[in-house]
């Protein structure tokens, strides 16, 4: 018989042993990933103080790897709030343990994708990364050499400096090495940049590449949304587990207490109706509840039909007059159009969708309609096809809008919520939810429907041209034609029939 | 024998451009008038096509299309038919000839641009059907040609040719029945009737057999359906020579059409006159003589049958009896015999026997 051996392995051994699910499939996806995590941790380290982000990314050439890869050092400065130095060590070389973990929309789900970089960078090179923060607020900046000790999931830290802050420097530069192919990973990388600069407009945005390209993304305005507020879980958002851990902390002895110090939205009332819904009696102590009990509350939890809804304080749109200035500066289109849904939630998570319709211009002629898909202002850039926005705009009777497909569109999506539902670990797509699809549409509809009436202002004042061209054209031959067969000397003047014409075109076009 | 009718070519001409000029000044007096210039048509559609029993042709009803600069789907066309007027008034003025492919593209040259042919053609049809003259009249002609051999003295009126003279039996393949031949004046024959052949080869035939000598006739190849031109000049020899018209075709739905549309004209050219000649005579080859004369056959197609039936509702074959009788005849036998079939009995048998008998049968 043989013997199974059971070992328990850290968050951080998971996560090496299966880094494929975070997105670190392939060489040139993990250089692309690697920037993006980092990237974002950056413009979210920023937000959180209505800073305007200044990130700047430096990939650069360090040697050959394989035949197909090479050993980049990366470099990542950003101006956000910085680091206390006694989190660093933590915040950086321990998987799992983060500022995320909260009910507030934020670009990743568990700060696990900036480790993951770094826990990809030791694996391909086995080099230490440095991270250098300050908070700006003493006068000091700490920088570490880091490792993880993958099978303990610790932070090893190789050397620890402080540094005089002589000019009020505040934020954090994180350098580490990676195996990776740039060259593939080049155009998902600059698309990532354009579309962050897209959502992202009032964030300057700077990347040096290997080969020593600049790029640049500079800000248009330093307006910013406004940033998310923590919120308590919604009740129907509960499980099992996170309702026992409430119960744990809490330091309340009745239930009316417990469920309105712990839910979003629950006050007293709403505490004792929901109580006598599930037939527990107001003054019960939490802790005293049998696991069968807490099982029977959260399934009545996501029964009872009078909660209110989530309300979207805990979110951060960009709001119409940012995605507005973004898509204006990276798209440049003849003609856009944004527009924000009201908020709606699904399984007790708020979210709410924006979307802008950009026509002509700089808008890229594909032969398609070019979709740019957000989610909490993160670019997704891969399995188009899979997303729940590409159905919706798939299924949509374009012809009502007097819209055609070859027609130089793009079509902007931002999906914002405490829990955006992608399908994988990867974040590139978002689950096809009735609750969500039903919003992108109607979305969609309204955005269209303006672009409608545009194009169809624009036909109508081409057709407009197009007639009066048309009489401007064959007036006078006809005039020069009849002189001559009448034997006339002098052709008659048509000015006024001309000018006729074109007054009532320009009545039109009114 | 002399002629008839003096200098009727000149007189044509001379109205001709004055119903051109007449267009001009209209268009020219509303445009003047600082009003957007309207030219009324009589409308070609087939609900406005009639046939005439008293004139026996095609004719146009009542109904006018109106065609003005106001409207923007006009103004293209309108401008055409202007430029069209301009260009039939030159080429009638300089006494130029031209054709339907030319006139396409000689509009190129005053940067008026039709789409095809078939637009041109279309404002040609528009200039005859509000003129009333035919494109020939303008000295538009098709490319299509057919040829006439006989006793017949013309006189030329075309440039470089005015006053000469020719008879037309001058050359053994006949002479072609183009835009010179046409624009002559009659000056003497001694013919005393006209022959209609289909066919060319038996065209050829009759010459060399000296029909037209025997038998003091003007033979005219139609090379087919008759062109416009040689159905308006055949109406001419009739008109103005008093010349009986006799045709011979092959024995079938579409020989005995052809001779139809020489007698009763087509639909397509009911906004013209005196482009058929309905005292014209379709002698042969008839379905009863196909049977009378034993003729080899083929048997009638799907098609041929289809047609037989068209024909027997079309109102040109109700006015005299012979047609219904022949179609009738046709689907009885549900046979049919080309001209050249007569050679089963020699070469010489068509125009020794045939020919005399029928001549005299259809008188």
């Amino acid at each position: 018989m043989a013997q199974a051996t059971f070992e328990e392995i850290s968050a951080s051994d998971f996560f090496y042993r299966n880094r494929d699910i975070a997105g670190f499939s392939n060489p040139s996806r993990a250089i692309f990933v690697a920037i993006r995590e980092i990237v974002e941790n950056a413009l979210d380290a920023a937000e959180s103080q209505m800073i305007p982000p200044d990130v700047y990314v430096r990939l650069s050439f360090e040697s050959e790897a394989t035949k197909d890869t090479q050993i980049y050092k990366l470099r990542i400065e950003d101006n956000g709030s910085g680091i206390q130095p006694r989190f660093i060590p933590s915040a950086f070389g321990q998987v799992l343990y983060g500022s995320k973990y909260k009910l507030k929309q934020t670009r990743g789900t568990f700060g696990l994708g900036g480790k993951m970089a770094l826990l990809y960078g030791q694996i391909t090179t086995h080099q230490p990364a440095s991270v250098t923060s300050s908070t700006g607020n003493q006068n000091k900046i700490y920088s570490f050499k880091l490792m993880i000790d993958i099978q303990r999931n610790r932070p090893i830290i190789l050397d620890r400096k402080v540094l005089i802050n002589k000019d009020n420097w505040r934020g954090t530069i994180i350098e580490f090495t990676l195996e990776g192919d740039y060259l593939r990973a080049m155009p998902k990388i600059l698309d990532y940049f354009k579309q962050t600069a897209m959502v992202n407009p009032y964030a300057n945005l700077t990347f040096v590449d290997p080969k020593g390209r600049l790029y640049k993304w500079m800000r248009v305005t330093t307006a910013m949304p406004e940033p998310p507020k923590e919120t308590l879980p919604h009740p129907y958002g509960v499980d099992v587990e996170m309702l026992q851990r409430l119960i744990y902390v809490t330091t309340d002895t009745s239930m009316t207490d417990f469920l309105r110090h712990n839910f979003h939205r629950v006050g007293g009332i709403t505490a004792q109706k929901f109580l006598e819904f599930s037939g527990l009696t107001p003054s019960k102590n939490p802790k005293k509840l049998a696991h069968e009990e807490i099982v029977k509350l959260t399934q009545n939890l996501k029964k009872f039909k009078d909660f209110l809804p989530p309300d979207a304080s805990c979110l951060s749109p960009l709001g119409e007059e940012l995605l507005r200035a973004g898509i204006q500066k990276e798209l440049n289109p003849e003609y856009l159009v944004v527009h924000q849904r009201k908020p709606s939630t699904y399984a007790g998570h708020p979210f709410i969708v924006e979307m802008g319709i950009a026509y002509g211009g700089g808008v890229p002629k594909t032969g398609g309609f070019v979709i740019y898909r957000f989610a909490n202002r993160i670019p997704l850039l891969y399995d188009e096809a899979s997303d729940v926005s590409y159905r919706v705009i798939g299924s949509m009777n374009w012809r009502r809008y007097k819209v055609s497909p070859e027609m130089p569109i793009a079509i902007v999506v931002h999906i914002c919520s405490t829990k955006v539902p992608y399908k994988t670990v990867g974040k590139e797509f978002i689950a096809d939810r009735a609750e969500i699809r039903r919003e992108v549409a109607n979305e969609l509809r309204e955005v269209s429907r303006q672009l409608g009436h545009f194009l169809a202002r624009r036909e109508h004042v081409d057709k407009e041209k197009k007639r009066l061209s048309i009489f401007a054209k064959y007036l006078p031959r006809i005039a020069e034609f009849a002189t001559k067969l009448a034997g006339k000397e002098r052709v008659p003047d048509i000015n006024k029939l001309l000018k006729s014409v074109q007054k009532y075109g320009e009545d039109e076009q009114k | 024998m002399g002629k008839t009718s003096k200098s009727s070519i000149a007189e044509k001409k001379h109205d001709v451009v004055n119903r051109l000029k007449l267009l001009g000044t209209d268009i020219y007096e509303q445009l003047d008038k600082g009003v957007f210039p309207t030219i009324n048509i009589p409308s070609r559609s087939t609900e406005n096509i009639n046939y005439d029993p008293n004139i026996r042709q095609y004719i146009l009803g009542e109904r006018v299309v109106s065609r003005s600069a106001r409207n923007i789907r006009h103004v293209k066309p309108f401008t055409q038919l202007a430029w069209a007027a301009l260009f039939s008034n030159e080429l009638t003025t300089q006494r130029k000839t031209s054709t339907l492919r030319d006139v396409y593209y000689s509009a190129q040259a005053y940067e008026m641009s039709f789409t095809d042919q078939q637009e041109s053609n279309n404002i040609i049809t528009d200039l005859e059907t509000l003129t009333g003259f035919r494109r020939e009249d303008f000295n538009i002609f098709p490319e299509e040609r057919s040829a006439i051999f006989g006793d017949l003295n013309i006189e030329y009126t075309v440039p470089g040719y005015e006053g000469k003279t020719l008879n037309l039996t001058s050359h053994p393949d006949g002479v072609l029945i183009g835009p010179a031949l046409t624009s002559s004046e009659f000056v003497s024959t001694n013919a005393d009737k006209v022959i209609a052949i289909e066919k060319g080869a038996l065209f050829t035939r009759f010459i060399e057999e000296n029909v037209h000598n025997k038998h003091k006739s003007l033979l005219i190849s139609c090379g087919g359906q008759a062109p416009r031109q040689t159905r308006a000049f055949i109406r001419r020899l009739h008109d103005e020579l008093n010349l009986p018209v006799y045709i011979f075709t092959d024995g079938d739905p579409w020989g005995m059409h052809i001779a139809q549309v020489i007698i009763s004209g087509s639909a397509n050219a009911a906004h013209l006159r005196e482009l058929n000649t309905p005292d014209a005579i379709w002698s042969g080859v008839w379905a009863t003589d196909i049977v009378d004369y034993k003729l080899p056959t083929d048997p009638l197609d799907e098609v041929d049958i289809k047609r037989l039936y068209e024909l027997q509702r079309d109102p040109r074959y109700q006015n005299d009896p012979l047609w219904q009788r022949e179609i009738k005849m046709f689907l009885k036998i549900k046979r049919k015999a080309e001209q050249e079939a007569f050679s089963r009995y020699g070469l010489t048998y068509i125009v020794d026997e045939y020919l005399p008998k029928k001549l005299k049968e259809t008188k």
